[in-house]
């Protein structure tokens, strides 16, 4: 700047002393003893109003309450008749997601204080009102189109999730439950019980590996059956294929609730047709216990998974299939490959690569399976020793605890634990999904 | 000649597999087409070819003493409301998603994937407890709500990756011409996306039309019933008494929608893998 002239110069640093003054530490303090007195003295006034209006309403409306909420989460009430520890864990859990949300307003306003005090300090002259209107409505867009949303999402998804999980912390059940009792934290006690006491290990160790062994050879059984047929359907020498992919699909088609029951009718021991048409004509004797032996009841709920899941996956691969060029099996035509080794090295890595992300959820899906293992047998048959039945999975014995004997902490800690291995397939989606490289940008 | 043999011998190898596995998806659909002809409710006296042909259960269902009906309006009341409801809030999220920068973007993304993993059976009892409470418990309305709520985790995610393969090349000249957020999002994203939103929308309306558990847990008077549960209610009582009832009952509920999907099957598959995989 040596070469300006001196007059110049002087002024130069007259403003920047001017700019200087505007100390963005004071907005951030000033908005940190109450929102808006830092908008203030930035002298957007509308904002600092509001923001003040906004604080002062929430302080006279919801402190009490979210006082009350977090009073009653900590103690589950206290006087046992009149206060009910059930409500009380609701409020509490409301009280939360609320305090979670003032404070990420707070934060935002202190945020923004600082931010606008910078610019002023920095020489930005404030705009219209008209044109400061447009940029807040800019700005403020996104979060318009996903408020209806997230709102419905809190309290539908989020809510009751955070609440199971508190419940597993409780000994809320059938013989100590509000409003005549009141339910106590208890820490880690249901987790140690479910270890520990005979019943619940045995149970837990029943039913998880059954849990396990079901959703992988039902799942497996079902893309391997969906595979085998999309292949052979695919063969160019097969003619009538629209009518034959038809056919197949028509288990997708059917509703699953309808299907379920009606296998459930036709395995039934004594009168199902299974037994009384085909296994005694065939094959002589009393017909097999499908609904009271748990080795043949799982046997069947298997292949009754299979016969609902195996279209889905047939019409994926079908579609894949067709896309795949010919010039690649032209190609190891020349190259003298064998039809093994077209299917491992070329028609393979097509449909993995294209579908592997469904495929994983089919996993997920039969792990959650609830409706074919309720709807054929009501989890049955019952195994002595045990409080869930033959082919109860995690979910099922889940509803059980929670409907039938309402040991509603113990269907909690098996909610959790059933959540972290979901977690663990979310996981894996999370590095396969492609949507997280493509930034939205405006 | 005997390379010829041999295909001859692999192509009917595979129509006889095929054969077999075609007769395996009939027989439970045909049999319960032929139970539902059968008199009298004993499934123990019923076979596949109804020896005294009747109409008497379908007739039985239209009859006064059925709320059959009943059931199909509410139904229909819940699948048209979460479908309409699901398409209007899931296509706004996505919208922002795709196309915005904003706090908490990336955040709620991984939220929606890890929320679409858990099966709303974990809620249940939150859910049950919190509609008591607001007065919602046994009401069409109550199940809705957690309809549309419980869908958007995973139709965010599916509509948001549609709406990431049209250019932004487009809503970029639409905003150089003047349009505004929601003009953008009226004139030119949702005439785009009018596949995936025709999936979300079938999906939506399907899903409610046969859950059995949420109506279960959340309606309690016969008035209120949908068809799963009101149809269950016929078997679960007392098993064998009711099945041809049954059988009627969801025959005439699952034809069209059998018919439906069907029809629809290529594009619900498209749509899935465009969304889901490559995202």
């Amino acid at each position: 700047m040596s070469h300006l002239p001196a007059e110049e110069k002087k002024h130069v640093e007259k403003r920047h002393v001017e700019k200087k003054q505007h100390n963005p530490t004071v907005a951030m303090v000033l908005s940190i003893i109450f929102a808006g007195l830092g908008q203030l003295y930035n002298r957007r006034f509308i904002k600092g109003t509001v923001f003040i209006v906004i604080e002062v309403a929430f302080l006279v409306t919801m402190l009490e309450s979210i006082n009350f909420g977090l009073w009653g989460l900590r103690t589950l009430g206290t006087i046992p008749g009149t206060d009910h520890s059930i409500r009380l864990l609701v409020f509490g859990v409301l009280a939360l997601i609320g305090v979670f949300f003032a404070i990420t307003l707070y934060v935002f306003n202190v945020l923004d204080a600082r931010k606008q005090a910078k610019r002023i300090r920095d020489g930005w002259k404030p705009m219209k009102f008209g044109e400061a209107m447009r940029q807040f409505y800019d700005s403020a867009f996104p979060y318009l189109m996903t408020f209806p949303g997230l709102v419905l999402m809190i309290f539908v998804v989020i809510f009751p999730l955070l609440f199971s999980i508190l419940l597993a912390f409780t000994n809320y059940n059938l013989y100590n439950s509000p409003p005549r009792n009141l339910v106590d934290w208890v820490g880690f006690d249901n987790f140690s019980s479910l270890v520990t006491v005979p019943i619940w290990q045995d149970t837990f160790l029943s039913v998880f590996s059954w849990t396990i062994v079901w959703t992988l050879v039902a799942t497996t059984l079902q893309i391997g059956l969906g595979l085998f047929l999309a292949l052979i359907v695919n063969d160019s020498r097969i003619r009538f294929k629209k009518l034959i992919r038809t056919i197949l699909i028509l288990p997708w088609a059917v509703p699953a609730f309808v299907t379920i029951l009606i296998f459930s009718a036709m395995f039934n021991d004594d009168f199902g047709s299974i037994n009384r048409d085909i296994i005694i004509p065939l094959f002589g004797g009393e017909g097999l216990p499908w609904l009271s032996d748990p080795l043949y009841a799982r046997i069947a709920i298997i292949m009754i998974q299979t016969w609902l899941g195996f279209p889905f996956i047939f019409a994926l691969f079908s579609g894949v299939l067709q896309s795949i060029s010919k010039d690649w099996y032209e190609a190891a035509d020349v190259d003298g490959g064998t039809r093994f080794k077209k299917f491992r090295f070329i028609t393979l890595p097509h449909v993995m690569f294209a579908t592997a992300p469904l495929l994983i959820m089919q996993y997920a899906q039969n792990f959650n399976n609830f409706n074919v293992i309720y709807l054929f047998n009501e989890g049955g048959p019952p195994v002595r020793g045990q409080n869930a039945g033959g082919t109860d999975i995690l979910i099922s014995w889940v509803y059980k605890l929670t409907f039938d004997t309402n040991n509603y902490s113990m269907a909690a800690v098996i909610s959790i634990i059933m959540g972290v291995i979901v977690s663990g397939f979310a996981f894996y989606q999370f590095r396969k999904t492609r949507s997280f490289k493509e930034e939205g940008e405006i | 000649m005997n390379q010829k043999k041999k295909s001859r011998i692999e192509v009917a190898a595979i129509y006889i597999i095929i054969a077999i596995f075609a007769v395996i998806i009939f027989y439970p659909l045909v049999w319960t087409v032929g139970m539902s002809f059968n008199q009298g409710s004993s499934l123990y006296s019923s076979s596949i070819i109804p020896e005294n042909f009747s109409l008497e259960h379908y007739k039985w269902l239209f009859s006064e003493e059925s709320d059959y009906l009943m059931w199909y309006k509410n139904s229909m009341i819940v699948s048209a409301a979460t479908a309409l409801g699901s398409v209007i809030i899931t296509s706004l999220i996505a919208y922002a998603f795709s196309r915005y920068q904003f706090v908490g973007k990336k955040n709620g993304l991984y939220v929606f994937l890890l929320l679409q993993m858990f099966p709303v059976m974990m809620a249940m009892v939150a859910l049950y407890i919190f509609l008591n409470m607001i007065g919602l418990l046994d009401t069409l309305t109550g199940l809705i709500l957690i309809y549309l709520g419980g869908q958007i985790p995973f139709n965010a995610w599916l509509v948001k990756g549609y709406f990431d393969t049209i250019p932004r090349e487009l809503d970029q000249a639409a905003r150089i011409d003047g349009a505004g957020h929601l003009r953008v999002f009226w004139s030119i994203m949702l005439p785009l996306a009018k596949p995936i939103l025709a999936v979300v929308a079938l999906f939506n309306f399907m899903m409610p039309l046969f859950d059995f558990l949420l109506p279960s847990i959340v309606l309690s008077s016969a008035d209120n019933y949908t068809l799963a549960v009101g149809l269950y209610n016929f078997i679960n009582d007392q098993f064998a008494n009711n099945f041809t009832r049954f059988a009627a009952g969801s025959i005439l509920v699952a034809l069209p929608i059998a018919a439906i999907y069907l029809y629809l099957q290529r594009y619900l598959i498209s749509g899935l893998t465009a969304g889901g995989s490559k995202g």
